[in-house]
């Protein structure tokens, strides 16, 4: 579904990753770990046009996104979370979401995703004519993965969703992850906690200082030694 | 002074004042979309009582029915000058802020000197339009008439723009961009077409100002800049990037103008304004509502 070849991108001059490749399959949750720094955030905003590669290439259904506008990269299907969420703070909850079915405002069932994501995040549904700034961080992730399911992707990436949040949230918001998948999306999921991201992914790519030091499902890079010591720490 | 002259003059201020807002407006309403300041925002009003002086002159079009062209033709103008120009300044690596102004300051100067190049700097008006040089009397208050109808069409675009930007979906667009103009295209929305149809519809605005104003005031390629100037104070007072604030601003100004011109000489009755202005600045330098 996704096919990443050798992206490089750089900021600057610094390069972040280096001929990064990666696959993502329709109906997989594929996690991406490493520690800070390691070029996961700028992996996802390559895919998601937030920065351009110089190198590589990105490839959704078959449709070459690397070079495109990052509006467009949207409209083709997926939907992009970043790390810091990047709500409309000052709009109400439901505004946020609204604005999410932004491209199928010429269509009587806009909202149509609405349902999935209150059932979701039950919460959502109470707060929704207070303002995003006014939730709580937990919150503000559910709404930030609430208003990408409204654009209706086929790809759904998340940038460290467990971020800043309360670590009974971190737990609902994984589980969302799963049931995401299983109305039919394709999650790939950038994530500094290893060990709940392994959890739930099928398979997993370890990034280190911008390239891929391992990949290979869940429970293979779980049980490997290495792994187990630099990252899991048992 | 009696309580007529006193109430006739702060009825002509109301009417001003609701004017001064929707000249103001635009230039409120871009601010606050996208913080850059429109230096060029005067010319953009001469150059619409241009329009409806060549379009009354030529075809004999009133300015009444040729209002809405005005607006069409502005809303090009501000759009193009947003892709042409403004976008790339926004492009720089450094001193943005300067880019911008210095951008669409020479943006002004460049059409001054093309309207006196092409329309010369005499002094034109569109003599005998339907409501020119016309009153209405409300028990015993004489109100000019394009006055009077400028004011309507002021609340009547305030009223259109709070329901454009409150119930459509291009409105809740627009608050995104202004919001967090990085983060619409997770939504799939493209900034750029928000800011230049923000531009096109500050644009609109202000033409539609210009045409009323057209009808009562003269006609040269410098009537800008004084308008400008009262639009700048507006939009302080209201709050920058408010537009309803504008709308506040704009009547607070006329208000102010009128009492000052019961109390001083005419020729003095901008001097309240910038006190009021300055009273403001000091006091509440975020404006009357302004949030920042």
């Amino acid at each position: 579904m996704l096919s990443v070849r050798e992206v490089t991108t750089a900021y600057q001059g610094l390069v972040a990753i280096s001929a990064v490749s990666i696959e993502v399959q329709k109906g997989e949750i594929v996690c991406v770990a490493g520690a800070n720094g390691a070029g996961k955030s700028t992996l996802l905003k390559s895919i998601a046009g937030a920065e351009r590669p110089r190198a590589g290439s990105v490839t959704f259904d078959g449709k070459r996104l690397d070079g495109l506008a990052q509006h467009h990269i949207t409209a083709t299907g997926i939907a992009y979370v970043p790390e810091n969420r990047r709500l409309f703070p000052r709009l109400s909850v439901r505004d946020n979401l609204r604005l999410g079915s932004y491209l199928y405002r010429g269509e009587a069932n806009r909202e149509g995703p609405l349902d999935l994501v209150f059932q979701l995040f039950p919460r959502l549904s109470e707060r929704l004519e207070q303002r995003a700034e006014t939730l709580s961080g937990g919150e503000q992730q559910m709404l930030a993965i609430g208003r990408a399911l409204m654009t209706r992707p086929r790809l759904l990436m998340l940038d460290e969703p467990s971020q800043g949040i309360m670590p009974k949230l971190v737990d609902e918001i994984f589980q969302a992850v799963k049931r995401i998948r299983d109305a039919g999306m394709t999650v790939l999921i950038v994530e500094q906690r290893m060990a709940e991201c392994l959890e739930i992914a099928d398979r997993a790519y370890i990034l280190q200082t911008g390239r891929v030091l391992m990949q290979g499902p869940s429970a293979e890079i779980k049980g490997n030694p290495d792994v187990r010591k630099a990252y899991l720490g048992l | 002074m009696t309580a007529e002259t006193i109430i006739q003059s702060l009825a002509s201020g109301l009417l001003m004042g609701l004017l001064y807002g929707l000249i103001a407006v635009g230039l409120a309403l871009i601010f606050g979309l996208m913080d850059v300041v429109n230096f060029a925002h005067g010319e953009f009003l001469m150059l619409a009582m241009y329009v409806t002086f060549f379009l009354f002159t030529f075809f004999a079009i009133d300015p009444l029915l040729s209002a809405p062209l005005a607006a069409a033709a502005l809303f090009v103008l501000g759009a193009a000058v947003y892709l042409l120009i403004v976008r790339f300044a926004m492009r720089a690596k450094a001193n943005v802020g300067m880019v911008q102004i210095f951008a669409t300051f020479g943006l002004a100067i460049v059409m001054r000197g093309l309207a006196q190049l092409f329309f010369t700097a005499d002094y034109r008006s569109v003599p005998n339009s339907w409501l020119g040089g016309k009153t209405v009397s409300v028990a015993g208050i004489y109100l000019p008439q394009p006055q009077l109808f400028g004011a309507l069409v002021a609340i009547a675009a305030f009223g259109g723009l709070y329901l454009f930007i409150n119930r459509t979906d291009f409105g809740r667009a627009l608050e995104a961009t202004r919001e967090d103009p990085g983060a619409v295209a997770l939504v799939g929305i493209d900034k750029n077409r928000v800011f230049a149809l923000g531009w096109g519809l500050g644009g609109a605005l202000v033409g539609l100002a210009g045409a009323i104003m057209a009808t009562f005031f003269y006609i040269y390629p410098d009537v800008g800049a004084s308008f400008a100037l009262i639009a700048y104070v507006t939009v302080a007072l209201g709050g920058f990037g408010s537009v309803f604030g504008a709308f506040a601003g704009g009547i607070v100004v006329g208000l102010v103008e009128a009492t000052t011109a019961l109390i001083l000489p005419p020729s003095l009755k901008s001097v309240g304004i910038y006190a009021v202005y300055l009273l403001v600045v000091f006091i509440r330098p975020r404006g009357l509502f302004g949030s920042m």
